[in-house]
């Protein structure tokens, strides 16, 4: 099991509080999608996908975003048992959507510069270090049902 | 080879044209020494590292900083063939440094996160891409001579 300090946990909440659903759930996907175009894969139903302002205005990428950071949310404010509360979460992405687990790693990676750009200094060395521990242990709960 | 359009060359120069190297190299060197702690070991000769105010204070991490990016200038300015132009640095990080290739994704990571906080909303999904596709090209062209 992941061991958190009282530090750690203090910057992830910190980091958390500061970001803003609404403004953040469409940003996500807008940088996996043009960074790492073969996820358009998992979105063929979605509409037009496939330039930045497409992406920011599509509805359904906005609400799977929202769908997405809650999750996030879940993670946040139980970080001692979010794994057990994934499991079903991560079947889904294993047996139902076929998600390769590495871009689960990939969009932590887009989730974290996101950030980046909105905390700018403030997600300083140790800031980012924490918040990158805390995806990391994220990306494993939502791969721990992949066989 | 690796192809650059127009637009991908003028991101790429401009992003390094405004950059204080003696601030950014630094910070990107930093940052993966705290957030990536096994990548101290390559600096056993450097003082001090005991802890993140040490690092963030060390001369020798400082002007070690400033150097790695002053080297990616070379890549800026040889966007045609970085391969050639990083061959030798490419055998001197194998064969005398002896550092393991997957730290350069590591260094690339982390001067994302640096440039991405300096350009805050400035660093939209598609120079991210374009950055990434410039540190991928340079990250690869360092690991071409091991063996």
């Amino acid at each position: 099991m992941v061991k958190w300090t009282e530090e750690e946990r203090r910057i992830v909440r910190g980091v958390w509080e500061k970001v803003d659903i609404d403004e953040i759930g469409a940003e996500l996907w807008a940088r996996a999608l043009i960074v790492y175009p073969w996820i358009e894969r998992y979105f063929g139903s979605f509409g037009d996908i496939f330039t930045t302002t497409a992406i920011l205005n599509n509805p359904k990428l906005a609400a799977l975003g929202k769908v997405v950071l809650s999750a996030l949310d879940t993670a946040v404010k139980n970080i001692d048992h979010f794994k057990a509360m994934y499991a079903s979460l991560s079947r889904q992405h294993y047996e139902k959507i076929k998600v390769d687990p590495d871009n689960f790693r990939l969009l932590a990676e887009c989730i974290t510069i996101t950030i980046a750009c909105k905390l700018r200094a403030e997600l300083n060395p140790q800031v980012q270090a924490t918040w990158q521990k805390f995806l990391s242990a994220v990306v494993e709960a939502m791969s721990s049902q992949y066989k | 080879m690796v192809a650059w359009s127009d637009q991908e060359r003028s991101i790429i120069t401009s992003i390094f044209s405004n950059l204080d190297y003696n601030d950014v190299g630094p910070k990107a060197l930093i940052r993966c020494l705290i957030v990536y702690p096994w990548t101290q070991r390559y600096f056993a000769s450097f003082g001090n590292l005991y802890n993140a105010d040490a690092i963030k204070t060390n001369p020798n991490i400082q002007a070690h900083g400033t150097k790695i990016l002053h080297g990616l200038d070379r890549a800026v300015k040889n966007m045609d063939d970085i391969k050639t132009t990083y061959a030798e640095l490419s055998v001197l990080h194998s064969e005398k440094l002896h550092v393991d290739p997957d730290n350069f994704k590591l260094l690339a990571d982390c001067l994302t996160i640096v440039i991405a906080a300096k350009m805050g909303s400035g660093f939209t999904p598609e120079i991210q891409e374009t950055f990434q596709k410039f540190l991928a090209v340079v990250v690869s062209a360092l690991g071409k001579q091991y063996h």
